[in-house]
């Protein structure tokens, strides 16, 4: 379980983050809503310490990660995969390699077992057969894919999305949110998912959270939308 | 002040960068492409510029020398002259010139497209993983390529020695043999160590340091060369004070 707490952040006079909390339980999708430009990223990055918030704490499995040390940090960002919203792929990678690299890093499989995960990997995202690929030869959905595949390679406890249907087209978007909601249910991936789009707000979140003016605020009604 | 603050922010950058546990299984692959890039990369620019370099050198030389002092004395000013300074700076310069500009470019591009972002979320230290191969390639190449360059002019400076001015090899090399010595080829390659580690610093700090888009990335490669082209002549003087003084 993550918890956020009293979380805030200001960039000069701006206040993007006022005292934010809210918990994020296992194998739940808390969704943040907002529009462009309140600072939605912010709080994603803010909660792993990769902006870091001027005040408030965040509490991830109980160990504070705005009072624990670099190689700690570390520890705990293992857990969690970030899907960023430009994809954020190394251009000089192929699709296998960019897959490849946290297990590389981090475990001590055989290359035969790294590449069985990531034959598992690319069947989930649904890429099987593209590891070849560099970033430059792949649609923007297919990138944002393969983002998801490099947050999954370290089987993390925890996924965060940021924007992960904006700008795809119709077919697109709804294989990304019907992946997300996969993700969730049968790999029971709990996280946060940033976005600005109503539907796939409805789509994949078990609790959405407004964020507007530096302030969250639960929207207590929402409609499911079947996908998948 | 605020010179003092980028001061003290290079080399907390520098120590952060080579301070670092690393993994000879996981880092040494990236140091070999490094070394392969920065070396290999560099080799043909270097050739041709230490050709001219020896050819110039000859001329000049012997324009101001000849019919002053003995013939041979060419070979050692010539050899003297490429190993103390001009084989380590003009090495130094063109490897700043190609290597700083292109690591920042690229440091700095991973910065904006949020590359170094997903290497931090990947729990992948970005100074090991981008900084540490590149300051221990350009470590090892710089002075390997500066050998090369020196060898390189000296070669072409005799060639045109026994050519044009009627210096044969065996005078020119009289001269060149028996006036070496080892401080000069050392003091030259300790140069080239120092200067190594200021290219590959300057391209990975403003690298690291963009933020922005296309016109910061721009602005931070041109950042990169200035400043250590300024930094290899400051301790290009502090060596000549230390070593040659």
């Amino acid at each position: 379980m993550i918890e956020i707490r009293n979380l805030s952040k200001r960039f000069d006079d701006l206040v993007v983050l006022d005292k934010i909390s809210f918990d994020i339980e296992d194998a739940r999708l808390i969704v943040i809503l907002g529009p462009s430009g309140t600072g939605k990223t912010v709080l994603l990055k803010s909660i792993l310490r990769l902006i870091p918030a001027d005040n408030g704490e965040v509490i991830f499995d109980g160990k504070s990660i705005y009072s624990i040390t670099e190689p700690e940090i570390y520890e705990i960002r293992k857990q969690v995969g970030f899907v960023f919203q430009g994809a954020a792929l190394f251009d000089s990678m192929n699709v296998f390699e960019n897959i490849s690299l946290p297990l590389i890093e981090h475990t001590s499989l055989t290359s035969k077992e790294i590449k069985k995960r990531i034959n598992k990997i690319l069947e989930i995202i649904g890429l099987s057969g593209k590891e070849n690929l560099y970033p430059n030869a792949l649609s923007g959905g297919m990138k944002r894919l393969v983002s998801i595949g490099r947050a999954l390679a370290l089987d993390p406890k925890y996924l965060f999305y940021d924007e992960p249907t904006t700008g795809l087209d119709p077919i697109m978007r709804d294989r990304m949110v019907a992946l997300i909601v996969n993700l969730k249910k049968n790999y029971q991936k709990s996280g946060v998912v940033v976005t600005h789009d109503l539907d796939t707000a409805q789509a994949v979140g078990d609790e959405i959270l407004m964020l507007k003016n530096g302030k969250i605020n639960k929207l207590e009604k929402v409609e499911k939308k079947f996908y998948g | 002040m605020n010179l003092f603050r980028h001061v003290a922010d290079f080399a907390t950058f520098f120590f952060r960068s080579i301070l670092i546990p690393w993994h000879l299984g996981t880092t040494g692959p990236r140091i070999l492409a490094q070394i392969y890039d920065i070396g290999f990369g560099s080799l043909p620019i270097i050739i041709v510029i230490s050709a001219f370099l020896g050819l110039v050198s000859t001329v000049q030389l012997s324009y101001q020398l000849l019919g002053i002092i003995p013939r041979y004395f060419l070979g050692a000013a010539v050899g003297r002259m490429v190993l103390i300074e001009l084989g380590p700076i003009l090495t130094a310069l063109m490897v700043s010139g190609r290597s700083a500009s292109s690591m920042s470019a690229e440091v700095g591009t991973m910065r904006v497209t949020e590359q170094i972002d997903a290497l931090e979320i990947m729990a992948i230290d970005p100074y090991r993983f981008l900084c540490f191969p590149r300051i221990v390639g350009t470590f090892i190449s710089l002075p390997l390529l500066t050998v090369i360059a020196e060898f390189v002019a000296i070669f072409f400076g005799a060639l045109y020695a026994h050519i044009f001015l009627d210096v044969p090899f065996n005078v020119f090399n009289y001269g060149l043999i028996h006036n070496f010595y080892r401080r000069d080829l050392f003091g030259g390659l300790l140069k080239s160590l120092l200067f190594s580690l200021v290219i590959a610093t300057s391209g990975c700090y403003f690298g690291f340091r963009v933020k922005g888009g296309a016109r910061e990335v721009g602005m931070s490669t041109t950042y990169a060369v200035v400043t250590s082209c300024i930094l290899i002549l400051v301790l290009d003087f502090i060596v000549a004070l230390v070593v040659f003084e």
